[in-house]
């Protein structure tokens, strides 16, 4: 066992582990750091596949923005579900059945012959000339441009969006909306 | 012993490699011991480093207040930090009642993480570099989020109003201030050609980039000192305002990581700031006698340091709508200006060929003065709202 | 050298966690969460093929990149969309919130 793998092994275990307690942890607090620390582990993971531009895009991406969205409206949103005990509803098993399905399909398709043992080849390129030319692929007519451009759109359509919908409600004169 | 004095970090590096392998380990296991002990020695350095930064602000404060500041506990005071922490260190650590303690405890971990994080790729001399990653500019934006994590997670556990408020705030701020600080911080990377912290660095041959840019310094200058949120940022945990904020449940050394963090935090963006912008360890012979580049870094960070103190003490406090409008309506689009600005000069001065200083400074200069336009337009529109509001109150006024 | 399969088996790991939780958990915020871990465990699965069979592409990452931020705008979407559903319905259970349900 190579360093390598004990390290791949053990964030692998960390994740997984941090992934079942967002899904099954009754506190949505608690839940949202689980999460922040699967985000964390398949952060690692992408500096396991030398893609380390897309760990740190990911942790300003994820930790930076998305969990501290999400842990600002658990708190703006505590009040309702607090004293309701469970967390799941109540055809969880028939969630778990469609997970475990899944789950079999996915590893018999991934598994298949030929990419089973693969071993990664020697990356051709230093990383800094592979991000330059990752940049000049986003702007390139022939190549990436115009998902880069949509997803720049989507990103100001969004915006707009959720400024537009969790606009407060009009305060009426002597009514305070929460 | 020549080479030790002439690159003193390698020949350390690289006797203790020799000594390691001589103890018979494999190649692997010795870069692995060689990486963890530099982290431990930059982490160690980096946390003792406060006791004298903590000393320093206090003296230099004290003399802009027309005081003496702390001068009993050693020669000149120098060891009121070691008291300080000492009486941190052994208070109580009070939990109050109905808090989440996974978040509560977590909380100061995150924000001393992020700072001494960032540490680790600021190139202090030529040699003497944590970990040279090619992404180094992303690197500190997103590690520098981290904080902000650590602080919403102490405002919201601790069970406490003025917490959760003064989180809030704080969040609000320090999300809203990364925005033209991620901006400015682009465009040493447009002039270097570059994320990497050390290629930016060398870049700057002959021309800090201080002159290159002032606009773009000024602003990452500007929004570090309130992502940091010292004076005249400091509303959210000034104590006569919200009551000390997010840290108000926080005793003894849970309070003190916070206060460590904080003034490491101002310490390292003096030292993005000198690295970024004024050349970093550059200077005269800085690459044969590294340790000579160590100590052009310390000299220009502390001066960046010192002028961050001095603006402590000579501002008065922004509130929290004023500092929202001045990033949204100043910062921001002239952060955003700004590296279009440098991208069109970068290329002019490309393909022109005309002298790369001149078009830059011209550029900032239109810069500087769009803004100063815009700023006065604004302005006057204000004045003659609140002017027209006056007359329109003073007409009601007897009818009512 | 890790073996391909790892990461894939990884990948497929994670995703299933996350379907789980959408389908089982009653908090709308705790199945936007669970959206996220499986929207990393498909980019998991992009770079670790892109690293092992054709790390000279940028295709791999280009994709990568796409979907962070389809992921990051779904995010604020949804979670503006669950505040506006707080404020008037004082309740983010997905089973209460059936006005459009037969």
């Amino acid at each position: 066992m190579t360093i390598l793998q004990i390290i791949f092994l053990l964030t692998a275990f960390l994740t997984l582990l941090a992934a079942l307690r967002v899904v099954t942890s009754p506190s949505m607090v608690h839940a949202a750091l689980w999460l922040i620390l699967a985000l964390a582990g398949v952060a690692v993971v992408f500096i396991l596949l030398n893609a380390t531009f897309l760990a740190v895009v990911q942790v300003a991406v994820y930790i930076d923005a998305i969990a501290i969205m999400i842990i600002i409206v658990v708190m703006l949103t505590r009040g309702a579900v607090r004293g309701q005990g469970h967390t799941v509803s109540k055809t969880w098993w028939a969630a778990a059945l469609s997970a475990l399905v899944m789950l079999t399909g996915l590893l018999v398709m991934l598994l298949q012959a030929p990419v089973r043992g693969a071993l990664p080849p020697t990356l051709p390129l230093d990383q800094e000339a592979f991000l330059e030319r990752l940049g000049q692929a986003l702007v390139d007519v022939n190549q990436y441009i115009l998902p880069f451009e949509v997803a720049s759109v989507l990103l100001v359509a969004a915006m707009v969006g959720a400024i537009i919908v969790a606009w407060p409600l009009f305060v009426r004169r002597g009514e305070e909306e929460r | 012993m020549d080479s030790f004095w002439i690159d003193p970090f390698s020949f350390i590096g690289s006797q203790l490699a020799a000594w390691l392998t001589g103890l018979g380990l494999a190649e692997n296991w010795v870069s692995l011991i060689l990486q963890l002990v530099g982290a431990l020695a930059l982490g160690t350095a980096v946390l003792m480093l406060t006791f004298l930064l903590i000393w320093a602000e206090r003296k230099i404060v004290a003399r802009i207040q027309d005081r003496l500041g702390p001068n009993r506990v050693g020669p000149y005071g120098i060891f009121q930090t070691v008291a300080d922490l000492l009486k941190l260190v052994t208070k109580e650590l009070i939990t109050p009642e109905g808090a989440d303690l996974l978040p509560y405890n977590l909380a100061p971990l995150l924000a001393v993480m992020s700072v001494v994080g960032l540490w680790a790729v600021i190139p202090m001399a030529p040699t003497l570099l944590g970990a040279d990653i090619h992404v180094g500019v992303l690197y500190i934006v997103s590690v520098g989020s981290i904080g902000t994590l650590g602080i919403l997670l102490a405002g919201l556990s601790s069970n406490n109003k003025y917490a959760l408020l003064g989180a809030f705030r704080t969040v609000a701020l320090m999300i809203s201030y990364a925005v033209p600080m991620a901006l400015a911080l682009l465009v040493p990377v447009l002039l270097a050609g570059s994320m990497s912290m050390q290629e930016i660095v060398l870049a700057q041959k002959g021309l800090p980039f201080l002159l290159l840019a002032p606009v773009a310094a000024l602003i990452f200058f500007v929004s570090s000192i309130a992502e940091v949120g010292r004076a005249p940022f400091d509303l959210l945990e000034a104590e006569s305002e919200i009551v000390a904020g997010f840290h108000i449940e926080y005793s003894g050394l849970k309070f003190g990581m916070f206060f460590v963090a904080e003034f490491l935090h101002a310490f390292t963006i003096s030292a993005l700031t000198a690295v970024l912008f004024m050349g970093g360890w550059r200077g005269p012979w800085a690459e044969q006698y590294t340790a000579l580049g160590f100590l052009y870094f310390l000299v220009k960070t502390s001066l960046v340091y010192f002028v961050v103190i001095w603006i402590r003490g000579s501002f008065p406090r922004i509130r929290i709508d004023q500092m929202n409008a001045l990033n949204w309506k100043l910062i921001t689009p002239v952060a955003l200006a700004g590296l279009v600005v440098t991208a069109v000069a970068e290329k002019v001065a490309l393909e022109l060929g005309a002298p790369r200083l001149l078009t830059h400074l011209a550029g900032n200069a239109l810069l500087i003065f769009a803004a100063a336009a815009g700023l006065g337009a604004y302005a006057r529109a204000a004045r003659r709202r609140s002017e027209l509001l006056a007359k329109a109150s003073k007409a009601e006024a007897p009818a009512g | 050298m890790i073996p391909l399969s790892w990461f894939l088996i990884f990948a497929a790991l994670l995703f299933c966690v996350g379907l789980y939780g959408a389908l089982a958990r009653r908090n709308a915020i705790a199945i936007l969460m669970a959206i996220e871990l499986m929207l990393n465990a498909v980019n998991i699965n992009l770079v670790a093929f892109w690293r092992y069979l054709g790390p000279e592409a940028v295709s791999g990452q280009a994709f990568a990149l796409v979907v962070f931020a389809v992921a990051a705008s779904e995010a604020a979407v949804g979670l503006a969309l669950m505040i506006s559903i707080y404020r008037r319905r004082h309740t983010v259970a997905v089973e209460e919130i059936d006005m459009m349900k037969w």
